[in-house]
C-alpha cells in the first residue's frame, strides 16, 4: 500500500476514489461492514479524521451507510454500486483518450494500438 | 481563549543568553488532532515542545496546557519523547517498563508488550546492547504505551531505517486516542504527512503557516513536504 497518493490532490479525495474502487470492484462486497477508522487509517497510513471524513463523502454518494448501533456498512443497492462502476470506468477512458490527444495520436491508430496491446495479453 | 483548545500559547518569548528563540509565538490547538511541527535544524521546534512539556520555565508569555501552566499537574496528562535518550543503557526494556509504571498510573504495559512484540524486541536485552533504532523504538513504545491527553514527540524517527519509519507510524496511528493531542516534530516530512491533521511551520522561532494538511493540497496544489520545501528555500539561501 506504500505511496498511491499524489501531492496535489487532497488526501480525502484520494481516499474516496480508492474506496470507490473497492466497493466497485467488489473488494468490499455490497451490504458488507465497513472495516474501521483507525484499521483504514492503520493500512493507508493516513490520519484518521482523513479517513472519516473521506467515508462521509462516501456515504453522502450513497455508497455507504451508517446504522446508528452497529455501524458502517456498503450499500446493498446493487444498481447504486453498477453506477459507481461505471462513472469510474467513464472517468479512466476519458482520461486514456484525452492523453492519447495530448500525445498527438489519431483514433484510428490509438483504437488500433488497443487492438494491438489486446491481442498481446491474449484478452 | 476558545474552550476546546487543549494546548494555548500566547505571545511566548524564549531567549538563550542574546539569542531569540521563540519570539511572540502564539498558538491554540484542539484536542483529537494529529499535528505536525516542522521546521529547519534550530529553529525551536525542540524549545518549544520542551516548554509544553514542562521542562523549561524561564519564557515570557503565557502556555496554558489543559487551562493550567506547564508543571507538575500537566506532567501527568503530557506524555513526551525527547530528541535525545535519557534511558540508561545498563536497563532492559523490562525495566524501564517497571520505572514507567511506578511513575505513571497511566502507563499500561500490557499494550508496551504488545507493541514490543510488533517490533520484535527482546524484554531482557540491555538497551546498550541495541542499535539506535532499536533504542528509539523502545523509547516511543514508552511514551506511546501511557494513556495521556497530550503527546509531545521529538524527531521518533530520526534513527531508524524505511521499513522501521512505517512500523512506527503504524503503531503511532494504533495507539493514538481520539480524544488526545499529539504533537509530532520531524523533518521527515514526506514520510508522514498523510497522517496529520494540519502543520506548524515554524521558522527561526516564528509561526510561518498553521494550516490543514488537505486544505494546503486545495489551497497550493502541493504536498506539505513540496510547500516546506518552498518556504524555507529562501532562509538557506540567506
Amino acid at each position: 500500500m506504500e505511496d498511491c497518493f499524489d501531492s496535489n490532490t487532497p488526501i480525502y479525495l484520494q481516499l474516496v476514489k480508492l474506496f470507490t474502487i473497492r466497493i466497485a470492484g467488489g473488494a468490499w462486497g455490497a451490504g458488507e461492514r465497513v472495516m474501521s477508522v483507525r484499521d483504514l487509517a492503520v493500512e493507508f497510513k493516513v490520519n484518521p479524521n482523513t479517513v472519516q471524513r473521506a467515508l462521509s463523502e462516501l456515504e453522502r454518494d450513497s455508497l455507504v451507510y451508517t446504522e446508528r448501533t452497529s455501524g458502517r456498512f456498503i450499500t446493498g443497492d446493487v444498481n447504486r454500486i453498477r453506477e459507481a462502476r461505471k462513472n469510474l470506468i467513464d472517468q479512466e477512458v476519458a482520461a486514456f483518450v484525452r492523453q492519447m490527444k495530448q500525445l498527438g495520436f489519431e483514433r484510428d491508430q490509438w483504437m488500433a494500438m488497443v487492438e494491438e496491446s489486446l491481442k498481446k495479453e491474449n484478452v | 481563549m476558545s474552550e476546546m483548545s487543549i494546548i494555548e500559547i500566547h505571545n511566548l518569548d524564549k531567549k538563550f543568553g542574546t539569542n531569540t528563540v521563540l519570539s511572540d509565538l502564539s498558538l491554540n490547538l484542539e484536542a483529537g488532532k494529529i499535528i505536525g511541527l516542522l521546521g529547519p535544524n534550530g529553529c525551536g521546534k525542540s524549545t518549544l515542545l520542551k516548554i509544553m512539556a514542562g521542562l523549561t520555565s524561564d519564557y515570557k508569555g503565557a502556555v496554558l496546557i489543559d487551562g493550567k501552566n506547564p508543571g507538575q499537574d500537566t506532567k501527568a496528562i503530557t506524555s513526551y519523547l525527547p530528541e535525545m535518550t535519557y534511558l540508561s543503557g545498563w536497563m532492559r526494556p523490562k525495566d524501564a517498563f517497571d520505572y514507567f509504571a511506578d511513575f505513571y498510573p497511566d502507563f499500561d504495559r500490557v499494550k508496551a508488550q504488545e507493541m514490543l512484540r510488533q517490533f520484535r524486541l527482546d524484554e531482557k536485552q540491555p538497551i546498550k546492547n541495541m542499535s539506535k533504532g532499536m533504542q528509539e523504538k523502545v523509547q516511543l513504545i514508552l511514551v506511546m504505551a501511557r494513556k495521556a491527553k497530550i503527546y509531545l514527540l521529538d524527531e521518533p524517527m530520526g534513527g531508524v531505517d524505511p521499513a522501521s519509519r512505517s512500523a512506527i507510524l503504524d503503531v503511532t496511528l494504533k495507539q493514538y486516542q481520539e480524544d488526545s493531542i499529539m504533537i509530532f516534530a520531524t523533518h521527515l516530512i514526506a514520510d508522514v504527512e498523510k497522517i496529520f491533521d494540519s502543520v506548524i511551520f515554524l521558522g527561526y522561532g516564528e509561526l510561518k503557516l498553521f494550516e490543514e494538511v488537505d486544505q494546503i493540497r486545495e489551497k497550493y496544489g502541493k504536498s506539505v513536504d513540496e510547500l516546506f520545501r518552498e518556504v524555507f528555500a529562501c532562509s538557506v539561501s540567506l
